[in-house]
Parts: C-alpha cells; structure tokens; sequence
C-alpha cells in the first residue's frame, strides 16, 4: 500500500512544503525538499516523529507557585498529552534547582521530567 | 548621591550579558536596575526550549539560558537592585530610580546602558471594531499568568497575529487543555518562525488564517465571540468573508515596541523604523556615554543575539568609562543608508576611530524575498553580494563590515545596503 504525507520543513525560512511517499511502513520518496537536511527532517517525521515537552509543575513554599519544567530528551509525539496528564499531577517542595528530577519515566516513556528553574524557599 | 561607573536599566537577557562583559572588560562599579522582582527578564516566562543554539551549541528554556548569565552576574560580584523602578535619566547621565527600601535615589553613572526591552502591542492600538470586555489578554501577559503564575486565562481561545509569542501560547494553552478554534494573521505571512508554526499549530491541527483580521469582538461583561474576515491586499475586510467564533479568551500577537519612555525623556533620538534608539558603531545614542542594546534597540529574532550585542554595548560602555567618559571619535562618520527593502540598520553612523576590526550590521526587510542578494555598496560601488535563497520580515540579517576594507576606501561617505533580485 502507497501513501502520501505531506508536511512543511523546520530547518529554515525557505519552509519548503514536501511530500513523502511511503510504502509498507518503508519511506520510499522525499519530494519537495530543496537540501538534505529536508529529506533527513521528513523521514525521522514520518516514521518515528519526537518532540521534547516544556511545561509547569506546582511548587510549595517558593518564591513562585510553578515551577517550569521539561522532559530531558525527547518523547515520541504521540506521547505529547499523556505526558503532560503526568506533569500535571507533579507536586513540589521549593526550593528547586535547575536539573533536579521531578518525575522519573514519565508516561512510560524512560525520559525524566526535569526542572528549568530555580525556586528559592521563601518563608 | 551615589557614583557608578555603569548603570544599566534592565536586568533582562540584555542587562545581564552587558554587565558580565563590562565587568571582564575591568569595570568595578556596576549597578543593575531591575523593574521585576528576579532578574533574568522575558526569559522567566518563555519556558519552551530553543535558545542558545548559537551560544552553547545546545537547545535550552529561557529559564535555563537565563540562569547561565545570572551565574555570571553574581560570579562576578555584580550590584543589582530588584523591585526597583527607573524614574528618570538625565543628559548628563544621572539616574533617578526608586523602591520600598531606599525610597527615591540618584546615581551619578560614568556610563548607562539602556536594557529596558521591549512592549507587547496591545489591542487599543489595533482600532478594532467592537466591545472591550474581560477576556483579551496580549500574548505574553497570558504567558506570564500561566507559565509563571499558575492561572489559566480560559479554555476557549482565538489568538489575533502570528508572532512568535503567539504560535508558542497556542501551544501551551493547548498542552494545558484549552481549545485553539484560530489563529488569524492579517499579512500574508506569518512573522513567526516556520518551526513554530508546524511544532505550535499543526501539530495540534490549529489551523492559521493569513490575510484574516478581527473585525467583531462581542460581550459586555467578558468575552464571548469574534467575528474573523478575510482582508484584500489594502488590509480591509472582504464582505461575505466573515466567520464567528464563540470563545472565552483573545489572545493578541500583534508586535512588539521597544520601551523608550526613559531614552525619550533623556533626549536619546529614536529611529522612527525600529522605535528604538539611533545608535553608532559603539552602540552609543546620541547622548554620548548612553548605550543601548537588546529588544530596546530594535527588536530581535533570537535571544543569542541580543546576547552578544550587549557584550558589545557593555565593552563599548567601558571603554568610555575608562577614556575618563570622554568621546574618542576621529574624522566624519560615515552614514548606513537602508534601502530598496532594506527597513533600517542598527548601526546607523560608523565612525572610523572607534571602530573594531569587525562590525556586525544588523537589519530587518520589509517584505519575503525569494532568490535575492543582499548587497552592500561603498558609495556608489557594490562591495558584496550575499545570495541568499530566502529573506522575510521575521527573521534578523546581517552583514559583517571589517574595518581594513572601510578605512581603505578612499572618501568613503556612504555604506548602502539593498536588497537586490537578480
């Protein structure tokens, strides 16, 4: 079975609009694309596309009530909302250092969700 | 009266590298004037990752990039006041600021660098027809509220203008559980970065509207629909083309204005392109001694660069500080000229006599260009032709000067940069 994906390129301005052809799961042709870096971005897109999520977790007793937050490597696509369900339900202690660990495996995913900020206790 | 020999307004991403660089360049007394109640500026808010690909060769949040030259600032023993809001600057560069702590206070600064950044627009300028209930929030407000704040602005939401600021909320108020019905973007292009537009809208399947424009904004009390056209080329509403939207939130991206209250006040001469200051080669304003850098000075694409442009502000101000704050320029200056889709230049004059080996001329155009050349000429004669495959409004160029080709030029009045297609 054939079948076409079309998406638009992130690797610069030009924003080139590519059609990738697929064939059995296998990519079978980049069309569109007007360097390499195009045909490499459309085939780790179609076939196993990640994204790293940034978010906010609440924290207590710092100088602000969230504290942002991001999966240290990237996490399948797919993955993207039952990541955040996860995020959503971290609860923490202030204060917080930028790196520490706030959710080990998120979502099954292996990938740990980490702090972006620090918090400084207050009161 | 209190004696600095730099004062910088703004503790932001500008702010903090122009006072880790003055300080490395052997400046002692520097006081950072901070507005916010933490430093590191707009980066606290902007929690997705993608800065500092250009400086740390890695992608990291705002918070995180933030951080490194917060580090730095209190590595280096550098003064900060937070809370604290700038009142004045004079011509002679006193600075009169107050807080709860010290109430009102003047500083006497061998030099000050303008780090103030820059305003979101908000709706009043748009002149949009309709009512103006609760619900309409600019872009990075609602990024405040909810990246830092932890309130949600609400759950059914429009967002007018595809900036940056913008694409990226859409995101977040998805991830957080709102519904995005549009975004609707009166030019035909987007200003934001073609990265953002597939991570932020189609990703989601959002889908992003060009040459649509608000035209209708309904609720007495708070929010409740709009009403989205189709603009023809003269930006007017098309009739027939209108479309409703219920929805609880207005989110605006609609451009930003670099915050010049106090370089007014001080006498700085403002570009009427940028709406930031006209600065030489120094990064210095018309006032001498009075620097400016970062989204104060026009606004930029990316954080690393208004990094290093304040590097330059911060080595640029010490050197003035440490030639007794007196000018060291030699001869005439020689005028940049923007034109044929070239907006404006940051510098605008070169003089010779301060000059480094390098300089780097930063600019916008005014409209997409596809196979073009940027193309720089010494009076009357083309020096460079940079093809490029595309050039647009929304991202930041620039073309590197050196200083033995300029001094070379025999009765060099005028460097022109253009935009040319072959």
């Amino acid at each position: 079975m054939e079948s076409k994906t079309e998406l638009t390129c992130i690797g610069c301005p030009m924003g080139c609009l590519m059609t990738v052809t697929m064939e059995d799961g296998e990519v079978k042709s980049v069309t569109g694309n007007t360097c390499a870096n195009g045909d490499k971005y459309a085939r780790k897109e179609v076939t196993n596309p990640t994204r790293i999520v940034c978010s906010t977790a609440i924290v207590s007793g710092g100088d602000l009530p969230r504290v942002s937050c991001k999966t240290k490597t990237d996490i399948p696509k797919s993955k993207i909302f039952d990541v955040m369900q996860e995020i959503n339900r971290i609860k923490v202690e202030a204060p917080v250092k930028i790196g520490d660990v706030l959710l080990d495996n998120v979502a099954g995913t292996g990938v740990p969700v980490i702090a972006t900020k620090n918090i400084e206790k207050v009161g | 009266m209190m004696n600095y020999d730099i004062v910088i307004v703004g503790g932001g991403p500008a702010g903090l590298a122009a006072a880790a660089s003055a300080r490395k360049a052997g400046i002692d007394k520097i006081l950072i004037l901070e507005r916010d109640n933490r430093l590191g500026g707009i980066l606290n808010q902007c929690i997705h990752n993608g800065f500092g690909l250009h400086t740390f060769k890695e992608e990291l949040t705002g918070p995180e990039y933030a951080q490194r030259y917060i580090d730095q600032v209190l590595e280096d023993k550098i003064e900060y006041k937070l809370n604290t809001m700038v009142m004045d600057i004079s011509k002679d560069r006193v600075v009169t600021a107050m807080n709860r702590n010290d109430g009102m206070f003047q500083i006497q600064a061998g030099a000050v660098i303008l780090a103030m950044g820059c305003r979101e627009r908000p709706i009043g300028a748009l002149g949009t027809p309709g009512y103006r209930p609760a619900g309409i929030f600019s872009a990075g407000t609602a990024q405040r509220l909810v990246n830092m704040e932890g309130y949600m602005p609400g759950r059914e939401v429009v967002i007018l203008g595809s900036g940056d600021i913008g694409l990226i909320m859409a995101r977040r108020m998805t991830l957080e559980g709102a519904k995005v019905k549009v975004v609707a973007e009166v030019m035909p292009y987007s200003g934001g970065l073609k990265r953002n537009i597939v991570q932020c809208l189609d990703d989601f399947g959002i889908p992003l509207k060009l040459s649509h424009t608000v035209i209708d904004v309904e609720g007495k009390e708070h929010i409740s629909a709009v009403t989205i056209a189709e603009v023809g080329p003269d930006r007017k509403p098309i009739p027939g083309t209108e479309e409703r939207y219920t929805c609880d939130t207005l989110l605006l991206s609609v451009g930003l204005i670099p915050e010049n209250e106090l370089s007014r006040g001080a006498g700085v001469e403002i570009s009427r392109v940028t709406n930031g200051p006209v600065v030489n080669e120094s990064l210095e304003t018309s006032i001498p001694g009075v620097f400016a850098c970062g989204n104060v000075l026009h606004v930029h694409d990316l954080v690393d660069y208004v990094s290093e442009e304040a590097e330059r502000a911060g080595e640029n101000a010490a050197s003035f500080v440490k030639a007794g704050c007196r000018d060291s320029s030699s001869g005439e200056d020689i005028q940049l000229i923007a034109t044929d889709g070239v907006r404006y230049t940051v510098p605008s004059t070169i003089n010779l006599g301060r000059m480094d080996k390098m300089l780097t001329v930063r600019f916008r155009v005014g409209a997409v260009y596809k196979n073009a050349a940027v193309s720089v000429y010494f009076n009357d004669e083309r020096v460079m032709h940079n093809k490029k495959r595309i050039i647009s409004p929304g991202e930041m160029e620039q073309v590197i000067l050196l200083k033995d080709k300029v001094a070379a030029y025999k009765d060099l009045k005028n460097i022109t940069i253009r935009i040319e297609q072959d």
